[in-house]
């Protein structure tokens, strides 16, 4: 009986907590699909509209944003797979010189991360006559120790054998890879690849110091900037505008809320 | 040494090649330049910059702002790290557990994690908004006075802390997940057998199966405490009077809008002398990790 009693109050009280984390977010949702009128009107009567998000959408170049993102997420994930496959497998297959050495100083930027050193990154990136562009964004990151990390740990769970009867057949490493490692690793890339993307959409700090273009702008930039300048526009088309930013991701998560999650929590436990 | 370990070799470190020059160019080299540009005066004009020895670092001594800063920090690292463990803590036994519409709890939960930290904060903004903000209107409907949430230095901080948390527990509430999904389910057997109280189970049991989980998700919540800088730039611009001004704002203020570079490079060595305390510590925690199992 007792025990009944704590599990319905645990019920309870679980869902009050999910009520109060969902709280902003559906508060948000309120604001932008209703007229500014009743941004704080909670009538159940009020008219549904989607003006807050035609509004934004043409109030700041909001397409191109969008356009920037996209190119910078998918450059940068297809760049990071790359390198740090190349690495990861000498690493995670080979004893060669100073392996241990190498591998240790990769994982400093685990610690030492691009947001860290933005002031010497900038002026790199001045030599490079990378400022305000999309490539200047990404490049710190490309080299990514989580990624070298990850693919090492899937890499060295592959039987040495498949390598081997792949050599015996004349391939080179590179095919090996292509061939062996890369099927044999296919969760991991998903699970990296989703990480990445979550993280590089979200990413602030260094494009808003790298970027002063609509041409190079991503979507969390811009979106500060629509923002920021607060004449003349409501909370309801902000929280359109942050709602819209959020939204390719929000919407992959309602869609693949397991594989999502598992991503995450296969890249995170090292 | 026969030809195809030498092979080996130089096959090895070809292919680390470009992952080597990139990681020095972006992370150590500009570490170590830090750390030298530091000692340096900022360049003005026809001006260039000399060797000024340790006078970044004792103007920095004099600086409130920068104490500001690094109490700011330490109060966010201490007061967000354990509030948000202790959430996504309390949110993955709720979940793990046979509850009704665990779907859309988990959903509840993890949703904020992946909202880019520029719409969170700007949707708290309008969350925290004096006249017409929500929490405020909860408040005078309880029949307590409006607060400037955002606007009061009593206030502010708490009020950035909270969309950390926000944005933080349903991350880390899903090592959690994994966590008590590893626990033996003869353990909690024994304990059913035993008439345990659910607080001696998770007293006895879980907490300290899920250790390694709190500390690896601890040092993880360290780490981001100390790069918190989002929320500082769209929610309050440091303010009110510099109370929500953190260590990587501040270096991003005094590098970028007021271009004193030495100044920034010695505040930077600072935090990397924080992250490298967090690093040192995180190496002895994991030692006991593995002491433990």
């Amino acid at each position: 009986m007792k025990a009944n009693r704590i599990n319905s109050l645990s019920t309870i009280a679980a869902w009050a907590f999910a009520l109060l984390w969902a709280l902003p977010l559906l508060y948000a949702l309120w604001a932008a699909f209703h007229p500014a009128a009743y941004a704080t009107r909670f009538e159940i009567t009020a008219p549904l509209t989607f003006d807050n998000f035609r509004h934004a959408w043409v109030a700041a170049p909001f397409p191109r944003y969008f356009l920037n993102t996209v190119m910078l997420v998918l450059g940068i994930m297809l760049a990071q797979f790359v390198i740090c496959t190349l690495a990861a497998f000498g690493l995670a297959r080979w004893k060669f010189y100073g392996a241990d050495v190498l591998f240790a100083l990769i994982l400093i930027q685990l610690m030492v991360t691009p947001d860290v050193l933005i002031l010497e990154n900038y002026r790199t990136l001045q030599r490079l006559d990378l400022i305000d562009t999309l490539t200047g964004v990404g490049i710190p990151y490309v080299a990514s120790a989580f990624g070298i990390f990850l693919l090492r740990q899937a890499f060295k769970t592959i039987p040495k054998e498949l390598d081997d009867a792949a050599r015996m057949e004349g391939a080179s490493t590179l095919q090996t890879i292509w061939r062996v490692y890369l099927p044999l690793a296919k969760p991991i890339y998903v699970a990296y690849g989703l990480v990445s993307v979550s993280y590089h959409w979200n990413n602030f700090l260094w494009p808003l110091i790298v970027t002063n273009s609509v041409e190079t702008r991503p979507l969390t930039v811009g979106l500060q900037t629509f923002a920021s300048v607060d004449q003349g526009i409501d909370w309801s088309v902000i929280c359109a505008a942050a709602l819209m930013t959020s939204a390719p991701l929000m919407i992959a998560l309602l869609v693949f809320q397991r594989a999502f999650i598992q991503s995450f929590v296969r890249a995170g436990i090292r | 040494m026969t030809k195809g370990r030498l092979n080996i070799h130089v096959q090895g470190w070809l292919l680390a090649l470009p992952a080597v020059v990139l990681l020095a160019a972006f992370t150590h080299i500009p570490a170590i330049k830090t750390v030298i540009d530091s000692f340096f005066s900022t360049p003005h004009g026809a001006r260039p910059s000399r060797f000024i020895g340790l006078t970044h670092y004792h103007s920095l001594v004099a600086d409130p702002i920068f104490w500001r800063a690094l109490t700011n920090n330490l109060l966010y690292a201490l007061i967000t790290v354990p509030l948000a463990i202790a959430f996504a803590l309390l949110m993955a036994l709720w979940v793990n557990g046979k509850i009704s519409g665990r779907a859309g709890l988990r959903l509840a939960f993890f949703t904020p994690t992946i909202l880019p930290m520029v719409a969170a904060a700007n949707i708290w903004l309008f969350f925290y908004t004096q006249d017409y903000g929500l929490l405020n209107k909860i408040g005078r409907t309880l029949g307590f006075a409006s607060v400037n949430w955002l606007g009061d230095p009593a206030t502010a901080l708490p009020s950035l802390m909270a969309v950390t948390i926000w944005k933080e527990a349903g991350f880390f509430m899903i090592f959690y997940l994994a966590a008590l999904q590893q626990v033996p389910p003869d353990l909690y057997e024994a304990a059913r057998m035993e008439n345990a109280s659910r607080w001696q189970v998770f007293r006895r049991i879980t907490w300290p199966m899920v250790m390694p989980t709190t500390l690896f998700v601890g040092i993880n919540a360290l780490i981001n405490a100390f790069r918190v800088v989002d929320q500082v730039i769209a929610m309050t611009g440091g303010g009110p009077d510099n109370a929500t001004t953190l260590l990587l704002f501040y270096i991003y203020q005094v590098a970028f809008s007021f271009w004193d570079l030495g100044y920034a490079a010695a505040l930077s060595a600072v935090l990397l002398t924080a992250l490298a305390a967090v690093a040192l510590a995180q190496f002895f925690l994991l030692d006991r990790k593995i002491h433990y199992r």
